[in-house]
C-alpha cells in the first residue's frame, strides 16, 4: 500500500458530463473514454437510486461500499456532482469533498475565463486541490 | 429609516461630514462582480490587448475618484506634488483603502530613470483567476494599472500603467508587477524642483 487513500476524483456536471477527473496513485486508473462512460453511468445510476428510493426526499446516493473500493458523493444544489473512489474504509471523504466544493466555487466558478458547464482547466484549482488532497493524505497517513 | 433618530440632521449636504464608510465587503461580491466586468469586457473585443485596454480604463475612473476622495479624507483637502510623495502615496494609502494592505514593494526600475515598479505577490483582483494558456501574458492586474493611472494622471503626474507577470525563484505562481513610466515632463519638473 503507498498510502494513496483516495484513487480518482471525479465532478460532473448537472447534464452527467464530466467536467473534471483526477487519478491519484496507480489503483483504478482509467483512460479518457472510460472515465467518461463511468461519469455518466453514476450520473444516471445516481437519478435512478432517488426514484426508486422509499424514503421521501431522497437525495440520491452518498456511499457506494464494493469489496475493493468505497465511493462517495457529493451532489451540490445546482446538480454538480463530486465523487472520490477511495479505499474500503478511507474516513472523512465528506468533509473532503465539501472542500472540494469550496474550491470548486472559489477557483471555477468566480473564475472569468470559465464557462459554466464546460471541462474545468483552471490552474488555481488544480494547485489547491492538489493541496488539499496531499494535507488529507498527510493526516489519514498520521493517524 | 433605521436609525436615522440618532444621527444629527445636518440641513446642508455639505457641512455632513464624509463617512469613513464600511470598511470591507464581501470578497465574494467582489470577486463575482469583477468577473462579470471581464466576461463583458470579452464579449466586447476581438483582442487581448483591447480587453486588456477596456479594463484599464474602468480602473482609471475608479483611481480618479478614489484620488479625489483620499485627498479629502486623509490628506486635509491636500495632495502630494512631489514624485516619490505621490508613489508611497499609492503603495501605502490608496492600497490600504482599496485592498487593506500596503503594496508588498515599491521599487525604482533599475534601467530606466523614468521607471517604477509596485509588486504584489497576490493582488486582490487575480485572487482566483487562472488565465487560460492561449491568453498569453494577459493579466487582469491591468485593472489595478489603471487605478493607478487614474490616480497619478489626476495628481498631475501622468503615466503609461502597465501590468505583468514576473516569475518568481522558487514560487509556483508569478508575482503581479505594475510597472509605471512616468512622462517626460514629470521627471522634467522634478528636476526643476530639485
Amino acid at each position: 500500500m503507498d498510502g494513496a487513500a483516495i484513487y480518482s476524483l471525479f465532478i460532473i456536471n448537472k447534464s452527467g458530463g464530466l467536467i473534471f477527473y483526477k487519478d491519484y496513485g496507480s489503483t483504478g486508473r482509467m483512460d479518457t473514454n472510460d472515465s467518461l462512460r463511468l461519469a455518466s453511468l453514476w450520473h444516471s445510476m445516481h437519478a435512478i437510486s432517488q426514484q426508486l428510493s422509499p424514503t421521501v426526499g431522497c437525495s440520491g446516493v452518498e456511499l457506494l461500499q464494493a469489496d475493493t473500493f468505497d465511493l462517495h458523493c457529493f451532489q451540490s444544489l445546482t446538480g454538480t456532482k463530486f465523487f472520490v473512489v477511495c479505499e474500503p474504509g478511507t474516513q472523512r471523504m465528506e468533509a473532503l469533498l465539501k472542500f472540494i466544493y469550496e474550491l470548486f466555487a472559489d477557483y471555477v466558478l468566480k473564475n472569468p475565463f470559465y464557462e459554466m458547464e464546460m471541462p474545468i482547466r483552471c490552474e488555481l484549482f488544480d494547485l489547491n486541490l492538489l493541496q488539499a488532497v496531499q494535507k488529507d493524505r498527510v493526516a489519514s497517513l498520521s493517524r | 429609516m433605521i436609525g436615522v433618530g440618532k444621527l444629527k440632521q445636518y440641513t446642508n449636504v455639505l457641512e455632513k461630514p464624509l463617512s469613513k464608510g464600511k470598511q470591507e465587503v464581501s470578497l465574494s461580491a467582489f470577486a463575482f462582480l469583477f468577473s462579470e466586468l471581464v466576461q463583458y469586457n470579452q464579449t466586447q473585443v476581438d483582442n487581448i490587448s483591447e480587453l486588456e485596454r477596456r479594463l484599464e480604463d474602468a480602473g482609471y475612473a475608479v483611481g480618479a475618484r478614489v484620488l479625489e476622495l483620499l485627498c479629502h479624507r486623509e490628506k486635509g483637502n491636500r495632495r502630494e506634488t512631489r514624485l516619490l510623495g505621490i508613489l508611497s502615496f499609492v503603495h501605502s494609502t490608496v492600497w490600504k483603502v482599496l485592498f487593506g494592505k500596503v503594496a508588498d514593494s515599491l521599487e525604482k526600475g533599475t534601467e530606466h530613470e523614468d521607471e517604477y515598479m509596485i509588486s504584489e505577490k497576490e493582488p486582490l483582483v487575480n485572487r482566483f483567476i487562472s488565465i487560460p494558456k492561449d491568453m498569453g501574458t494577459f493579466n487582469c492586474g491591468a485593472f489595478v494599472a489603471g487605478i493607478v493611472r487614474g490616480v497619478l494622471d489626476n495628481a498631475g503626474f501622468p503615466a503609461v500603467v502597465t501590468a505583468h507577470f514576473v516569475p518568481v525563484e522558487g514560487q509556483q505562481r508569478p508575482r503581479t508587477t505594475i510597472l509605471i513610466k512616468f512622462a517626460e515632463e514629470v521627471l522634467r519638473r522634478e528636476a526643476r524642483l530639485g
